[in-house]
């Protein structure tokens, strides 16, 4: 329990043949790990969009966690290094609207790193914690709606070239 | 969709579930969802009553959406999506949500069921923005091609047709057979490489549903899976195969000799040649580039000596057009050209020589019946070194990878040396000694005791030619002593590339190489035989370094990947797949570069072919417009999942797992 009593939520994109399947296992291996993530199944970590997390950030989300596959195991051959880009962009642009880059975190689980899955979860658990809560409206007081608006476009624009 | 109905089913799985979350709560939280019409709970949904259960729910309150929440999708995402097709739902509406793996199995106490109702809330909202889908069908092509007539070829061509499908062997030199056909002896049983290779060869030629290009290349491939049209060009032979009889006057008549490539350069052919006696097919080839000049014609002395006629010095290269369902690429490997090894003298001094070289010397079919004669005078060489991973595992200089089969060829060859100079001595100079396969190290470990071969741990340092001696020095690392051998014959182990051209073969196929040009495999673990083209399989040495069983048994398995292809009635795949907005895109590009599988071809819009699509998605997160997107996972259906698992609870404090 943590002593601030601060419980962060955390969103995770998970793809379905690797991250997705290394929790499954954690699971099957009856792997404890602490309940903050609400999994979302993906085809690939190269479907994700980097404008999701800035929307999943804006709703309350105070990270979010990206699995994919491990660099070459990618089912769809290529869709992880994509991924990789896009959120090294990303962490770039949090950085410069003064949100941590720790709060969106890409990962590699394969299918069969079960423990791998149930400590990653730990440790970002842990991090996020420590980090304290992420207060919403990206980088503005004024018009928090609107400047998420133009940061998710700005995102877009530097990204989809990734 | 259009007023959603969604029915919620939650799955106790015994135990499983119930156990750790309170399925009640779950089920009333998920009643107050919008758009829910329906939530109940059972013990076991995947049991019959529990599938019945939902059929019936779909028809008693219209459903028009289902979230089953109970194990991973992967377990009965399938078994309900055909419960509801019986019921008359559209399997694409329903949808799993993981509340065992992902949850109770994890996590214990009010947490579980906190995250276990958000899980279910988050795949309501996809159901919501689910479409109804049909898999998409087409009919195909009922040939197949493949590609390169090595053993691979040969395999894969033979298990297609006797499948009963047609094959179209395409190969570019004159005769199938590959580099099978210039070995000696095979490890580790040491057969005749020709005794075993050459009855496939004739099984081939007259196999009823097999045709046979030699001197044939591929010009032009349209199309895609299933549908491809090919155009092939057949190389004029200017030799008519069904009068030549193989009397063999034609060479006799020529003037012309220039370097066997079959031998290796180590005998003469005329410009009129077979490349060996049991080539298929059977018949001679005039090399136009050797002959002294078909047009004008500056000599006939071939022709004239023709008593069957079967000589056309007017005959014309052809162009073949087929439709194809399926293809095998088997275009095999070649080694490491001469000119690049200088450091070993290779190229430079006679008497260093490559693996194939040494094979047509120790062939009974070679240039000089099996006997071991080194090149610059014809001697028996007395001493003989042979240098491993020539080229291979040599980052710096060459190719970093390992050539795999070396190791054993390497051990073959001291072998066969000792067998036929039994008075001679072999080193063999290696890195690490590789002999993984059946029987391998046994054949290894028989060559150094039983033959005594010296085995020397180290590399050579420097190769150079000193009176009728080729010197070899290197260092013994097992023994940190400085080594000098005075050889008279030194065989390089040079690295396997691929074949010449396939860089260009793959571009005209639509499918990858790798750094080396090595074709490319969809998955290099679970779809090693597949291309990352959909309906372009692999085989053989052509999509790495492999032996002659490692061959064969994937010639063989691109032949079942291609038989599965091509007796479908009808090719059958996923509705889930990227699709486009004709009215938001704007044709720039950016999508189709993402694409893994060139699925996408951008002219006045953007284009998914939907038979080449596997549905990553990749091309709608780059999609700066929003025009893409992935069928049953659009943006505004991850948003809304998004939100739902982020929603704001009274309840909600999260405690400890
Ligand atoms: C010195 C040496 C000794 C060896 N000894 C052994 C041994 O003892 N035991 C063993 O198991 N393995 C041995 N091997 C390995 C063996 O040669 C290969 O495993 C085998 O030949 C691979 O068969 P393949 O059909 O994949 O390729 P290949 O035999 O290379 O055949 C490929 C065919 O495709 C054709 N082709 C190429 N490009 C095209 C194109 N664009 N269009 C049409 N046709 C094309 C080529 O002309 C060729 O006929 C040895 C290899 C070497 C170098
Ligand atoms: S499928 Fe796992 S990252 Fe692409």
């Amino acid at each position: 329990m943590a002593e601030n009593g601060f419980e962060p939520r955390i969103a995770a994109l998970l793809c379905r043949w690797c991250a997705y399947a290394g929790a499954d296992l954690a699971g099957t291996s009856r792997l404890s790990y602490p309940p903050n993530m609400i999994p979302i199944r993906v085809p690939c970590s190269g479907r994700v969009e980097p404008s999701w997390v800035i929307e999943a950030l804006n709703a309350g989300a105070d990270a979010v966690l990206i699995g994919g596959c491990h660099p070459g195991d990618c089912h769809y051959v290529s869709g992880n290094y994509k991924a990789r880009r896009r959120v090294a962009l990303l962490r770039r642009v949090l950085g410069e609207l003064g949100v941590d880059p720790a709060r969106v975190r890409l990962e590699w689980v394969s299918a069969s790193e079960g423990a791998k899955f149930a400590r990653v979860m730990r440790d970002y658990v842990e991090e996020i914690r420590a980090l304290g809560p992420h207060e919403g409206g990206l980088g503005s007081s004024t018009a928090p709606e609107a400047v998420a608006e133009s940061v998710v476009e700005a995102v877009e624009q530097v990204v989809q070239h990734g | 969709m259009a007023q959603p109905r969604i029915g919620v089913f939650v799955c106790h799985c015994g135990r499983n579930i119930a156990g750790t979350v309170d399925v009640e709560h779950v089920t009333e939280r998920a009643a107050e969802i919008p758009g829910v019409v329906l939530a109940t709970h059972y013990d076991y949904m995947c049991s019959d009553p529990g599938q019945d259960l939902v059929a019936r729910s779909i028809k008693e309150h219209r459903l028009n959406g289902v979230v089953v929440a109970a194990c991973s999708p992967g377990m009965h995402e399938d078994t309900f999506r055909e419960a509801a097709r019986s019921a008359g739902l559209n399997p694409y509406l329903v949808e799993m949500a993981n509340i065992r793996e992902q949850c109770s199995w994890v996590h214990q106490g009010p947490a579980a069921t906190d995250k276990a109702s958000r899980i279910l809330a988050t795949v309501v909202e996809k159901v919501k923005g689910n479409l109804p889908l049909e898999p998409s069908t087409m009919d195909h092509a009922n040939k197949c091609l493949v590609i390169g007539g090595g053993v691979a070829g040969i395999q894969a061509a033979l298990d297609v047709a006797n499948a009963g499908f047609e094959v179209l062997l395409v190969e570019r030199s004159p005769s199938i057979g590959g580099r099978m056909a210039q070995l000696s002896e095979t490890f580790p049983t040491l057969d005749c490489s020709q005794c075993i290779l050459t009855p496939k060869m004739v099984e081939v030629d007259r196999h009823p549903n097999i045709r046979i290009l030699a001197n044939s290349e591929l010009e032009e491939v349209t199309g895609f899976l299933g549908n491809w049209r090919v155009r092939i060009r057949k190389r004029a032979t200017y030799v008519d195969p069904e009068k030549c009889n193989l009397c063999g006057d034609c060479v006799g008549a020529c003037p012309v000799r220039v370097p066997s490539a079959f031998d290796e350069g180590l005998s003469e052919r005329a410009a009129i040649h077979i490349p060996f006696p049991q080539a298929i097919p059977s018949s001679y080839t005039l090399d136009k580039e050797t002959c002294l000049g078909l047009t004008p014609l500056r000599c006939s002395e071939c022709r004239d000596a023709c008593e069957a006629g079967a000589i056309d010095y007017d005959m014309q290269d052809e162009f073949l057009e087929e439709d194809i369902g399926a293809i095998i690429v088997a275009t095999g490997y070649e080694l490491l050209p001469k000119e690049r090894m200088a450091e070993y003298g290779y190229g430079e001094i006679p008497d260093v020589i490559d693996g194939l070289e040494f094979e047509r010397m120790v062939s009974a079919s070679g240039p000089t019946q099996g006997e071991l004669r080194r090149p610059s005078d014809g001697r028996v060489p007395k001493e003989i070194v042979f240098i491993q991973c020539s080229g291979s595992r040599d980052p710096e200089l060459y190719k970093p990878y390992c050539s795999k089969i070396c190791c054993m060829y390497t051990a073959k060859h001291a072998l066969l040396y000792r067998h036929t100079v039994p008075d001679g001595k072999a080193y063999v100079f290696y890195i690490d000694v590789r002999a993984g396969g059946k029987d391998y190290e046994e054949f290894v470990q028989r060559a150094m005791e039983e033959d005594r071969i010296l085995y020397l741990r180290g590399k050579v340092a420097k190769v150079f030619q000193q009176g009728d001696k080729v010197m070899v020095w290197g260092v013994d690392t097992l023994t940190d002593r400085r080594v000098e051998v005075a050889a008279d014959l030194v065989v390089l182990a040079q690295a396997m590339v691929p074949s010449a051209g396939v860089a260009e073969l793959a571009r005209k196929l639509r499918v990858s190489v790798d750094e080396h040009a090595f074709l490319k495999e969809a998955h290099p673990k679970l779809r090693p035989l597949e291309a990352l083209a959909a309906g372009v399989f692999l085989a053989g040495a052509a999509q790495g370094p492999k032996d002659i069983p490692e061959s064969v048994a994937q010639g063989s398995g691109a032949a079942v990947k291609a038989v599965m292809l091509l007796s479908a009635p009808e090719l059958i795949h996923s509705p889930e797949v990227a699709e486009v907005d004709e009215l938001l895109c704007s044709a720039c590009g950016i999508c189709s570069p993402q694409c893994p599988y060139e699925a996408i071809t951008v002219e006045d819009t953007a284009e998914v072919n939907e038979m080449l699509c596997e549905g990553c998605g990749t091309c709608v997160a780059a999609c700066p417009s929003g025009a893409m997107s992935l069928r049953n996972l659009a943006d505004s259906q991850v948003l809304a999942m998004l939100r739902a698992a982020l929603e704001e609870r009274e309840e909600a404090e999260v405690s400890g797992g």
